[in-house]
């Protein structure tokens, strides 16, 4: 087991787990941000720079630090390794301006986006990045393009993250859509407009960390934010069922995989179950979704609360047995 | 039942005694002469009721009346349906639907998403203005004019059709935007600021 610290909070962990793995590990306010790593999907991460962390100490038998931050998905760890995430404000300040790289051709149309309110470069740029824009130059168009007639793609939001992609390759099975060209101009695109036709092609939406790839089912419905997110399952032959429903009064919006803490799917969930089963009798609801007090879609969201551990026994004793 | 030694909770109480009035009491002329002096003073004072509907009172700039929903320079309504008026309502009194623009309305609604149906309750609203404080595309502003009285609950739910500006009579909202924000309108050089 190698020992790292972080942050002064010092954890043991298996050789080979990656620095971002490792924070997970302790959770909370150490676990630098993520765009594109994505844990649930092989050789993803490395793109685009916003965990850079700063590594004071390279291990116990070399304690000289790394000459440039680097990027925490795909940094191993050492034995005896010092990292410095929040407490360093060099990478304060390097994540500040990884933000405003990713922003530079990130058109400023949130209020029309179906992703605002659970957006990652949303929460992203409000977190890390700065009030104003500084650039002036034309943002980089696309027209918007279906891909198959359940999903949309705007590839002006998109980041590059390439998620998507490796989401087509290793869950949807067969690999349709990938990224062409280079550099500035490289985008996402269906090669020679082939559509996905897979059933978890789907996927790819809950992956995205943008606007980029949005539900063509749930298209301009409603916002996220006046939707109810519930745990709903049903017995499904080919995913495992269990789907988070959004839902306004006794209607189904849309239907998404259930995301964790780091906003990456649990489980990810066939078509037939995210554009198919719209009615409330396809599902068992088992009841509100966890929504942390910080996000938009907490407005008018109500939990069944835990009670402390005090409470449940006076509780007992004061409910007279018949 | 003598009550003068029960404290009084206001401490205001005075006793009441029936003593007998004097000769110059018993003529109530002085008292009758001084309270003619009060209602003469009165009628000397400005009024502080007006002739409504004749006279109007004049309303500050920014006086937080009925909303409006603003067209651009080019007649095409701003609103996006994004919902953060709705989301910052505190009384809750704003609902829309949203609806995509198709290919010929570009010259009728100016985002690629437009409020087909947006409705604000008049009966609700409390006229604070955080929707026009919430609102990321100056759509939605509230005006000097008044919501009008009615019988009927229901013509306080105001529609689109209340709530849009005639293209023929724009409603001036200059006034009621801070000097930065119009400082930054005059930035012509990004693109979301045309």
């Amino acid at each position: 087991m190698f020992k790292v610290t972080i942050d002064n909070i010092t954890v043991e962990v298996e050789p080979g787990t990656t620095i971002l793995q490792a924070a997970r590990q302790i959770g909370g306010e150490v676990v630098p941000p993520a765009m594109c790593y994505y844990s649930k999907l092989k050789g993803s991460g490395g793109k685009c720079r916003t965990c850079l962390v700063k590594v004071a100490q390279g291990s116990a038998a070399d304690p000289r630090p790394m000459p440039k931050l680097v990027a925490s998905c795909s940094t191993p760890v050492q034995d005896g390794m010092v990292v410095q995430n929040i407490t360093s404000p060099e990478v304060i300040e390097a994540r500040k301006a990884i933000v405003e790289f990713l922003l530079i051709n990130h058109p400023l149309d949130c209020p029309v986006c179906d992703q605002a309110g659970e957006c990652d470069l949303q929460d992203l740029s409000f977190k890390h990045g700065m009030e104003e824009t500084r650039y002036v130059e034309e943002k980089r168009e696309f027209d918007i393009v279906d891909i198959g007639d359940k999903i949309k793609l705007h590839m002006n939001r998109c980041i590059l993250c390439y998620r998507c992609v490796y989401t087509a390759d290793q869950i949807a099975g067969k690999r349709v859509h990938g990224v062409m060209y280079r550099g500035d101009t490289a985008e996402i695109s269906t090669l020679i407009n082939e559509s996905i036709n897979s059933n978890f092609s789907g996927n790819v939406i809950d992956v995205c960390p943008v606007g980029a790839l949005t539900d063509k089912t749930f298209r301009f419905k409603s916002r996220v934010w006046f939707l109810n997110p519930m745990n709903a399952h049903r017995n499904c032959p080919s995913c495992s069922g269990k789907v988070t429903a959004w839902m306004f009064g006794n209607e189904i919006y849309r239907v998404t995989a259930r995301k964790d803490t780091y906003g990456e799917v649990e489980e990810f969930i066939c078509d037939e179950c995210r554009f198919e089963k719209k009615n409330k009798s396809d599902w068992t609801i088992e009841g509100p979704r966890h929504i942390e007090r910080n996000s938009v879609i907490s407005a008018n969201h109500y939990e069944k609360s835990k009670k402390p551990s005090i409470i449940k026994p006076l509780e007992e004793k004061t409910e007279a047995p018949e | 039942m003598d009550n003068s030694n029960v404290q009084s909770l206001s401490g205001r109480s005075k006793v009441v005694s029936d003593k007998k009035l004097s000769f110059v009491e018993r003529l109530y002329l002085p008292a009758i002469f001084k309270g003619m002096v009060i209602t003469l003073k009165h009628l000397l004072k400005r009024k502080a009721t007006i002739r409504y509907p004749e006279t109007k009172r004049e309303f500050s700039d920014i006086y937080r009346g009925r909303h409006v929903l603003k067209r651009d320079d080019q007649g095409r309504e701003r609103c996006t349906a994004c919902g953060l008026c709705a989301v910052a309502c505190p009384a809750e009194a704003i609902t829309m639907v949203a609806a995509e623009r198709k290919a010929g309305e570009e010259h009728l609604y100016r985002e690629e998403k437009y409020a087909e149906k947006y409705e604000i309750n008049m009966l609700r609203c409390i006229f604070c203005g955080l929707c026009e404080e919430a609102c990321p595309k100056e759509s939605i502003f509230l005006t000097t004019e008044i919501v009008k009285s009615d019988f009927l609950r229901d013509r306080f739910i105001y529609g689109k059709d209340m709530l849009v500006e005639p293209i023929d009579k724009p409603i001036d909202i200059s006034k009621r935007q801070t000097p930065a924000v119009l400082a930054f309108k005059k930035e012509k050089n990004r693109k979301h600021n045309d």
